[in-house]
């Protein structure tokens, strides 16, 4: 048996693997994937202590994350599309108009 | 050592590697790649704590859906390689420093625990636990009214996706 703090250790390691992917990496796509894995890592918190303490109802906040993470999904790549079609870029730092 | 911890130990090292591949691949096309393994592995994860309906979801859902939508997106735009990192600007190495000290504390919290084996259940939970029979059960009684929500949901995101999309409308 697999002590349930090892499981929410690597959740936590993984969030800010993502977190960290998420500040530094300029590519908007890529930026999108670094919030997948922190995600992830939240459904792999929430189905640790959903087996600690025998509820499924962690399982179901799964479920609701992944619908959410496919719809935030389709969104993100559709902004992705009509901005690089607008500025000729998907790096963060070229996308300025709001920043003033 | 029991194998189940071997496993876990497995899962997670290649899971933190696919991971760190996501972040640090100069290609996004490599990245996209990276995050589909980094899925795997974790579904792996779920099904050794017994969540073997929301880990097929994971490969149906994340592995198959997500990532198709994603590697669609990459090869649209053909993009070429990018420099992984820009400048280290003082936000960036200050980004990096707050999330080094996240996981920090993070541990130290987490490590406080009782790191003990999880609780046992009882039979009759352990054999329906995690099921696709009991997980339909619970949203379709008790989580009826966000199931139905998170439909709409999926729906306005596609309607939207299409008119964001779209050149001219």
């Amino acid at each position: 048996m697999v002590p349930i703090p090892y499981y929410l250790l690597l959740a936590a390691a993984l969030f800010c693997m993502g977190m960290f992917g998420v500040m530094v990496r300029r590519n908007a796509l890529v930026v999108f994937m670094c919030v997948e894995l922190m995600l992830n890592a939240a459904n792999l918190t929430f189905l640790a202590f959903a087996r600690m303490h025998g509820d499924v109802i962690g399982h179901v906040s799964a479920f609701f994350v992944i619908a959410v993470a496919a719809s935030e999904a389709a969104i993100g790549l559709a902004i992705v599309i009509a901005v690089f079609r607008s500025r000729g870029s998907v790096l963060v730092e070229d996308l300025r108009t709001m920043k003033h | 050592m029991n194998i189940e911890l071997i496993l876990f130990g497995a899962f997670a090292l290649l899971t933190l590697l696919s991971a760190g591949t996501v972040i640090f691949a100069r290609s996004p096309i490599n990245s996209a790649m990276a995050l589909v393994s980094t899925f795997f592995f974790l579904a792996g994860l779920y099904v050794l704590l017994w969540a073997h309906t929301v880990a097929v979801l994971q490969i149906m859902v994340y592995a198959g859906a997500i990532m198709v939508l994603f590697l669609f997106v990459i090869m649209l735009l053909n993009l070429g390689e990018s420099p992984t990192r820009g400048k280290p600007t003082l936000a960036r190495v200050l980004g990096g420093a707050a999330t080094v000290g996240l996981l920090v504390v993070l541990a130290i919290v987490l490590l406080k625990l009782p790191a003990g084996a999880p609780p046992t259940m009882s039979a009759a939970t352990q054999a329906t636990f995690g099921t696709m029979a009991t997980l339909g059960q619970t949203i379709f009684t008790q989580w009826l009214l966000p199931f139905e929500a998170v439909s709409l949901l999926l729906l306005v995101a596609m309607v939207g996706a299409v008119v964001v999309a779209k050149s001219r409308i």
